[in-house]
Formats: structure tokens, C-alpha cells, sequence
């Protein structure tokens, strides 16, 4: 077995994932990416979620091996915003030729990585694979490692090919390569008894910078977010933090794992979506720093911001209260933010009418479950056509879901809002939630509605 | 092997290995985009899954429609074992589902890499499955060859190739190809024309049916219009079929060679000269008369050039765009009086000749970047927008994708009354970015003279520090 196949499979017998506890060895093996069907498939590969992981690096220069497809269809393409360096959002390809497929891309990728050192000068190179090279042979990883030798630079390989899998495995991959080559490699230049990791974190338009200000102000320090708003050195010394937070359900479950394990830096599961989500996170950062030697005094200092902060949000949904009570939803989106979500909405009175958990673990089942009362509610996986009808009988008031089928809400003439990564509004921590309440009255009060939906003049003669 | 040119601003005939912030985007692409342009239509990627979320993305940001396209969904393993029973899967499942009327099938790099032989399989599985009573199209468009214009090239040529018959001619019908860069409002401007000469225009790829934006009556997983397959079938009985762009050449030459219709290629349709081509030959075919409508058009279009062109004379324009777009908005600027800074492409073309002394060639945005400096206006796709804040020069979007304004698909730069917009448009861009201040109150045109007499260099250097900030969004309101 190669390095690539070892490390799948590997990564799909994650011990700390929820999912994997239910099923036996053979089950396991076989991973958690369902067989796609021809012909019926939607959905990111695998490059695609490595990329998502690591891009918000944003001092990095991330090079794509690859046929123009692979970056050239996609760069630029996602919100995770910077607080300086903008290499990240810069575009390197190799954009392999014909030639190249025959006779093999290293030389031009070892080129390129010459290249960009010499006109970009960055701390580092994630050099990503895709299909075709690796098809073809090209060793990215014996060939990363030549170049770092050489050029006295990180070099790191993403070793995550499109089809060799989903996004999700992508995600991991991702984490793999960060735990492989980065993290670990470089020290902090100090440390305090306040430093956390975040994980699974992407800085989507700018979401980390509406908690880090509550963190600042407890004086813990994000030793380092992987990856929003990241520079390499961080990442890098990512080990001496003192406990983690993993976001984003289980998409980087073993980034957290395997640190915890090799580092002693204790993690938990939570989110920064929701009041509650909020306040809860806040509560576990303390609770596993003091527990790991911060003063002790955290905790409490921590149930004064979260009282204070709790107050102020609720007052100001209250606000949206009168005109959202009542008001139902449908919500579509990957499993992961699902059930922070519900909670959130459930605050202001909304009432959701659905929700996918197409891909949910079998946890966020169970909390959806506790949230909404009954399972009816959970949509296995609804065809466009089916989403279409309920929202074309008025069976919603109103869609949340990812950008791509927005357009099933919006020419059913029901207002739809954006919550996944192409997003650009920030969602997260207490300001978040008031930030997407707010979009969703904007959004259901706009007047656009009643005069989209008036008949045309032609078509009212003939109902009158 | 038809690898592209690969051809530096990093020194003479030096090539770079390394692509930044690329222009160009992959074959399957453009051929997709052409398949969208055909009647309740599913194209289809022969490849991983991951590609066809990209291009449905990049669709979506563009378009902002649904956008049906699908994947055979090959993994690594079915890779190299071969695809053939992928593409039947897809194939089936897209019919029992969808139920499309035309099935578009381009391959990725990925499976031209292992080399399956697509056609052999598309024959065995026809010959299978009787129950499958739509067309199935199939190009081969490996990602690491050409560029998204190739790909709809080749896309509308196997089209052309395996649908349209010889028929008797009949009269008063006219084919119209349409380039990848002609959106879907000058399709609808273009059709108004030769409608209007009592023509009846077939349209393939025709975006205005599919993807012009409008609110259909009920949900549909395939294209919401475009060309109808038995219009397609009946091109053959055309009186001449128009061609738009170069790059439609060998689909029009294609239809000859298939059916007689004798083709007629515009390499562009933007400028007074070239509308002036358009409407002469229409009058020619149709024998009447360029009706009044038009002729007061053209006669706009040309007070819009005597009001415009003091804003035009000796600007230099910096343009990265797929060939026949770069060579229609590129021969335009020229007429105005404007020089070409930088003319960056993304594959071999015609067009490279057309504007050899212009130094145009095939490259990325990091090369138009470099070629840009101090220019008056940087034109490109959306991604140019990081280059043109760096450098701080105005900013126009123009070409495919055009993820960050809104109306992409409705621009109409054809025709007169086309590129009299067009000219109000770029020249009300260097209007905001010239000295406003300096024209009030003073009559129009009245600080041209300085201009012409070399003011200009001084006053870009100054623009550039000047609209840092506000440079990229001053316009599009
Ligand atoms: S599936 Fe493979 S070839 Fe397609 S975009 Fe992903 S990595 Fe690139």
C-alpha cells in the first residue's frame, strides 16, 4: 500500500469519530465516503476540501499540481478574509501540458516552486496534488522533500488528489499534512498559560474576528487557528498551546485528536453559532485552560462576559422577536452547522419547517432530535424538484442554505439566504447571531416579494 | 499533441513554469457551457466529481442560475480499469431522472490521461439501451490541452457534426454560431437583427433560451431552453450560416462540409466597421433594405464616437480575455484611438496574429499584470480585480466569469446600438478616472487640448495614486 492509500485509510479509522463507533472493522474500512453514483452526484473532491482547510493560510504560497482545471476553474473563489498577508489569494499552478502528462510534471513543478520562492519570498510552499499527476506518478511528496532541502524552505505536500475521495476526506488529508510536516517544526516566541488552538476554523468573511475580540478580553491568546486568518508560524507552533477548540463538527476531528495525543493538548467539540453554542465554547476554553494550570479566576471572569454579552444579544433579538415569531424555515446545508443553527433561530421565535442531515453524524442527529422535538422535521436527502414544490406551496416562509441552490428558493419567488462559505456575512459568536436574525428580516420584509409575486397584467386578465 | 504556446513576460522566450493567477480556464468548461446552450439539456464531465463542482460553481457565480451538469463521478480505481461503465451509469441515471433531451458528454484530464475510448463505449451502450431516444454528443477536451474557447469550438463542431443533416433550402433561414464570448443579450440583439431583414435565424448554442436570467414556469433539472435538437437537425436547410468569432470557423466550415450551407465568418461584431459588415451582408442575403431603425442606430453610434472620442485618443488599455473576445473589444479600442498596453490570451489563435504588434500573447494575469503598470484601464475577467487594486488603475470586467457584479449575462457590445453602450460605458469609465473637477463648468471637451498634448502621461501617474482605494468600483454602479 502507498503512503497516500495508508494515510485514507488511516484517517477513516478515526477513533474519535462518532460515526465510525457504530460500525464494524469492514465498514470502517471502507470509509465514510458513500459511493458516488454516476450521473446523480454533486460535491467537492478531495483537493477541493484540502484546499479549503489549508488556503486560509494566508502568508503561504499554495501551488496547485495540476491541468489548468483544478485551479484554474476555482481560484479566488471563498470568503476566509486576512488581517495582513494576501499571498493566499494569489493563484499558483503548475497547469501541466501534454507534455508534461507524458513525460511527468516534477521538473515543472520543481521549477515553479524556484519560481515562486524567488519572486514571492513566503515563509512557505503547500504544494497541492490532483488527479492527473497523480495518475501519471508524480511523486509530490519525495519531491517536496528534495525541495526543501534544496531551497531551505518548507516545502509541504497536500497529498489529496480529487478522486481519491469527498471534500470531507479532503478536509482531513488536509489536517494529516499539517501533523506530518508543519505542526510541531517551530517554536512560539513565548507562551502564556491563555493559549488555545482553534481548529476546523476558516475566518469565513471574517467570523474569527467577531469572537476573538471576547477572547482578547479574557486575555486568552489564539496561539494559533487552523487555519482562519493563519500564518505559517502559527501553525508551526501550534503545539504549545494549552487546549483546543474543534469547530466545524467533525471535519478536522483528527488534527484535535492526534495533537492531543502527541502533545497533551486537550480539546472539545463546539461551536460559535447560537448564543448558547456561544456561551458554552467560551465556558469549555476556560474551563480546560484552568484546568491545565490557568489561574483559576478565568471561569469566573468568563461568566461575567458571558452574562454581560448574553444580556446585550438578547435584548437585541428581542427586538426581531415580534416580526419573526412564527415565521417558518427551511434549512438546507451540510450536516455540520445544522444543529447550532436550529438553536439560534429557535431563540427568535422562528420555526423550522426542516432541515437536511444528508450529511449529519449520527450526534448531530441526536442533538437536532433533542433541539426540534421529533424526527420528522429531518430531510434525508431532498431532490431540488421536491425542495422546489414545498417552497412553491408556501409550506416555508423562507430558505437557509449554501449558494448553489439558492436559485430553487429564489425562482420559487421565497427569499433565501446564503449561510455556507461563499457567504459575506460573518454569522459567528454573539454579534453573529444578531448579524443573521437581521439578514433574515431584511431578507423576509423586503418589498421585492409582494411585487415579484403579482401576477403579470396578461395573466391577472385571465384569472379575473 | 496540440500543447499550448507557452510564452513569458518574464524574459525572452524564457518560459515560466509556474502559472499565477491564471486567465485561462479548462476545455471541459467551455464545452459544458456550449452543451447548457441546447433545449432541456444535461452536459456531462467524464472525470471526478470535484470537477464538476468547480464549474458548476464558477457557472453559478457568473449566471447566478441553476445549472445542470453532471459527472461520471470516476474515482481512482474505475480510473484505471476504465470508465466505460461509469459513463453507462451516468447516462442511465440521467435519463431515468432528468429526463433531458440532449445529453453533452466532454471528458476531463483525468480520463484522457488513461485514454478511454469514449466513442467505442457510447456505441455499445446506445446499441444496449434503445430505451435511450435522445442524442448523446461526446467531445474530448483534455483539461491540459487549449483552453474554455476551444472546448465550446469543439463542443458546437461535434453538435454540428453528429446532428445536423443536408435538407432541402429553405428560404429566408440563416444559421448563427455564436462565439463563447456572445452572451445571451447579443443573442437576443442579434436575433432582433436579422429578424428584421425578414430572416429566421437558428441560434447554436442559443444562452438566450437557457441562461438569460428569467423566472421559469416550474422546476427543471436539465437547461431551461436554448436551441431545440430538431432546429439543430434542420440547419441543413439554411440559405448561410453566420459564424461569430474565429473560433466558430471550423463548427461553420464543419456544416458546410456536411450539408452545403455556405458560412460566413465575422470576426467580430463590435465597432462602426464591423456592425457595418453585419448589416451590409444581411442586406445583401435578405435583398432589402437596411431598415430605418438601423440606420438610426448607426447614426447614434456615430455621434456617441465624435462625443467620445476625446476621452478615448491615446489611452492605453491593458486587455486579458479568451482570444476573439480580446481581438472584438481589442480592434475596437484601436478605432478609438486607444493603444494596447498589454493583450494577454489563453490559447493559440488567429487573433495572436491580428495583434502581433501589440505583443499579444498567450499568458496569466501575473503577465497582464506586469504589462499593465500605469495604463488607463485593465480589462478581464472577474480575477483581474486583484491585479487592477494593486496597480490602482480603473477596472472593467468584460468576459466569463463575472462573479462580483450583477448582469453578466444582458451585456450587448454587438450591433450599433451594442457598441454605442460599449463606447458610453468604457468612455464614462475614463470620464470618472480623467479631471472631473477641471470640466465643471467648463464647455465640453474644452480641456482636451491638453490632453493631446501631453498631459496625459503625467495625469494616469497621478489617477493611479489618486483612486487607490475607489479605482476598481467607481463604475458599475
Ligand atoms: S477531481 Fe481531480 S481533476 Fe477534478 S478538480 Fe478535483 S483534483 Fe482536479
Amino acid at each position: 500500500m502507498d503512503s497516500l492509500a495508508n494515510t485514507v485509510q488511516q484517517v477513516f479509522n478515526e477513533p474519535a469519530c462518532g460515526k465510525n463507533l457504530g460500525k464494524s472493522d469492514k465498514e470502517r474500512k471502507k470509509g465514510c465516503t458513500q459511493a458516488l453514483q454516476p450521473g446523480a452526484a454533486a460535491g467537492g473532491c478531495a483537493f477541493d476540501g484540502a484546499k479549503i482547510a489549508l488556503q486560509p493560510i494566508t502568508d503561504v504560497a499554495h501551488l496547485v499540481h495540476g491541468p489548468i482545471a483544478c485551479e484554474g476553474n476555482s481560484w479566488d473563489n471563498r470568503g476566509a478574509k486576512s488581517s495582513g498577508p494576501l499571498l493566499y489569494r494569489t493563484g499558483f499552478t503548475t497547469d501541466i501540458n501534454g507534455t508534461d502528462v507524458v513525460f511527468g510534471g516534477e521538473k515543472r513543478l520543481f521549477r515553479a516552486i524556484r519560481e515562486i520562492l524567488a519572486k514571492y519570498d513566503p515563509p512557505a510552499v503547500f504544494v497541492y496534488q490532483t488527479c492527473v499527476p497523480a495518475l501519471i506518478g508524480d511523486d509530490i511528496e519525495a519531491l517536496c522533500k528534495a525541495a526543501s532541502a534544496k531551497f531551505g524552505r518548507p516545502v509541504i505536500p497536500i497529498n489529496a488528489p480529487g478522486f481519491v475521495g469527498s471534500k470531507n476526506l479532503g478536509n482531513k488529508l488536509a489536517g494529516e499534512a499539517l501533523l506530518e510536516h508543519v505542526i510541531g517544526t517551530e517554536e512560539p516566541e513565548y507562551t502564556t498559560p491563555y493559549d488555545i488552538n482553534i481548529i476546523g476554523e476558516y475566518n469565513l468573511a471574517g467570523e474569527l474576528w467577531q469572537v476573538k475580540p471576547l477572547l482578547a478580553e479574557l486575555r486568552i491568546r489564539v496561539l494559533a487557528c487552523i487555519s482562519g486568518d493563519a500564518r505559517y508560524r502559527e501553525i508551526a507552533s501550534a503545539h504549545r498551546a494549552r487546549a483546543a477548540m474543534m469547530v466545524c463538527s467533525k471535519a478536522m476531528i483528527n488534527v484535535a485528536r492526534k495533537m492531543e495525543e502527541r502533545y497533551g493538548i486537550p480539546f472539545f467539540e463546539g461551536s460559535f453559532y447560537g448564543v448558547s453554542d456561544m456561551s458554552e465554547a467560551l465556558r469549555e476554553i476556560a474551563r480546560l485552560l484552568v484546568a491545565r494550570g490557568a489561574p483559576p479566576d478565568l471561569e469566573a471572569r468568563t461568566e461575567t462576559l458571558i452574562a454581560r454579552e448574553e444580556a446585550r444579544a438578547w435584548s437585541r433579538l428581542a427586538a426581531y422577536r415580534p416580526r419573526l415569531e412564527g415565521k417558518r424555515v427551511l434549512l438546507i446545508t451540510g450536516g455540520v452547522k445544522s444543529w447550532s443553527v436550529v438553536a439560534a433561530l429557535q431563540e427568535v421565535g422562528i420555526e423550522i419547517v426542516g432541515t437536511s442531515v444528508k450529511k449529519s453524524t449520527k450526534e448531530d442527529r441526536e442533538r437536532i432530535k433533542k433541539i426540534m422535538g421529533d424526527e420528522a422535521h429531518m430531510i434525508e436527502d431532498m431532490a431540488p424538484r421536491d425542495i422546489y414544490k414545498l417552497l412553491k406551496d408556501a409550506r416555508a416562509d423562507m430558505m437557509l442554505s449554501g449558494g448553489r441552490s439558492q436559485f430553487v428558493a429564489l425562482k420559487a419567488k421565497v427569499p433565501w439566504l446564503d449561510i455556507n462559505q461563499e457567504r459575506h456575512h460573518a454569522y459567528a459568536g454573539y454579534d453573529g447571531m444578531v448579524a443573521l436574525v437581521h439578514e433574515i428580516e431584511k431578507a423576509l420584509y423586503n418589498p421585492v416579494w409582494a411585487q415579484v409575486r403579482r401576477p403579470a397584467p396578461w395573466d391577472a386578465e385571465v384569472a379575473s | 499533441m496540440n500543447a499550448p504556446k507557452r510564452v513569458s513576460a518574464t524574459g525572452p522566450g524564457a518560459a515560466k513554469a509556474c502559472t499565477v493567477n491564471p486567465l485561462r480556464m479548462s476545455q471541459p468548461l467551455g464545452a459544458a457551457l456550449a452543451f447548457l446552450g441546447i433545449d432541456r439539456s444535461m452536459p456531462v464531465f467524464h472525470g471526478s466529481q470535484g470537477c464538476t463542482a468547480f464549474g458548476l460553481v464558477l457557472f453559478v457565480r457568473h449566471f447566478r442560475e441553476s445549472i445542470p451538469l453532471q459527472t461520471t463521478a470516476m474515482n481512482e480505481v474505475t480510473t484505471i480499469l476504465g470508465g466505460g461503465e461509469n459513463i453507462e451509469k451516468a447516462i442511465l441515471n440521467i435519463h431515468k431522472r432528468a429526463k433531458p433531451a440532449f445529453i453533452g458528454i466532454a471528458s476531463t484530464g483525468l480520463t484522457e490521461t488513461k485514454g478511454d475510448d469514449v466513442a467505442g463505449d457510447l456505441r455499445r451502450i446506445t446499441a444496449a439501451h434503445p430505451e435511450l431516444d435522445m442524442p448523446i454528443v461526446y467531445v474530448s477536451t483534455p483539461d491540459y490541452e487549449g483552453a474554455f474557447q476551444d472546448g465550446w469550438a469543439k463542443a458546437v463542431k461535434g453538435i454540428v457534426e453528429s446532428l445536423a443533416r443536408p435538407a432541402a433550402t429553405i428560404r429566408g433561414q440563416v444559421n448563427i454560431l455564436p462565439g463563447c464570448h456572445v452572451t445571451p443579450g447579443d443573442i437576443v440583439e442579434l436575433r432582433e437583427i436579422v429578424a428584421d431583414f425578414g430572416l429566421h435565424p437558428i441560434v447554436l448554442p442559443d444562452l438566450s433560451g437557457s441562461l438569460d436570467g428569467h423566472v421559469p414556469k416550474d422546476f427543471s433539472p436539465t437547461s431551461l431552453g436554448g436551441t431545440r435538437v430538431a432546429d439543430i437537425e434542420r440547419a441543413g436547410a439554411s440559405e448561410a450560416t453566420i459564424a461569430i468569432g474565429e473560433h466558430m470557423r471550423p463548427a461553420a466550415h464543419a456544416l458546410t462540409d456536411k450539408t452545403g450551407v455556405p458560412a460566413k465568418v465575422f470576426d467580430t461584431l463590435t465597432g462602426l466597421e464591423a456592425a457595418d459588415d453585419l448589416f451590409a451582408w444581411l442586406s445583401a442575403l435578405s435583398g432589402r433594405p437596411v431598415p430605418e431603425k438601423y440606420r438610426r442606430q448607426r447614426s447614434q453610434l456615430v455621434d456617441a464616437m465624435l462625443d467620445a472620442h476625446f476621452f478615448f485618443g491615446a489611452k492605453r488599455v491593458a486587455i486579458g480575455a479568451e482570444p476573439d473576445l480580446l481581438w472584438a473589444l481589442g480592434a475596437w479600442l484601436k478605432e478609438m484611438g486607444c493603444t494596447l498596453a498589454a493583450a494577454v490570451t489563453t490559447t493559440d489563435s488567429p487573433v495572436l496574429a491580428y495583434l502581433a504588434a501589440e505583443g499579444a500573447r498567450i499568458g496569466d494575469l501575473e503577465d497582464l499584470e506586469a504589462q499593465a503598470h500605469g495604463c488607463d484601464l485593465l480589462i478581464s475577467h472577474s480575477h483581474g480585480r486583484q491585479a487592477a487594486e494593486r496597480l490602482g488603475v480603473p477596472f472593467l470586467r468584460m468576459g466569463l466569469p463575472i462573479f462580483d457584479r450583477l448582469g453578466a449575462a444582458h451585456r450587448v457590445i454587438v450591433g450599433y446600438r451594442g457598441t454605442r453602450d460599449l463606447v458610453f460605458e468604457v468612455g464614462n469609465v475614463f470620464l470618472a478616472h480623467g479631471h472631473e473637477s477641471l470640466q465643471s463648468g467648463a464647455p465640453a471637451g474644452a480641456d482636451e487640448p491638453l490632453r493631446a498634448s501631453g498631459f496625459e502621461g503625467s495625469r494616469a501617474c497621478a489617477d493611479a495614486r489618486h483612486d487607490h482605494d475607489s479605482a476598481t468600483e467607481a463604475y458599475w454602479p
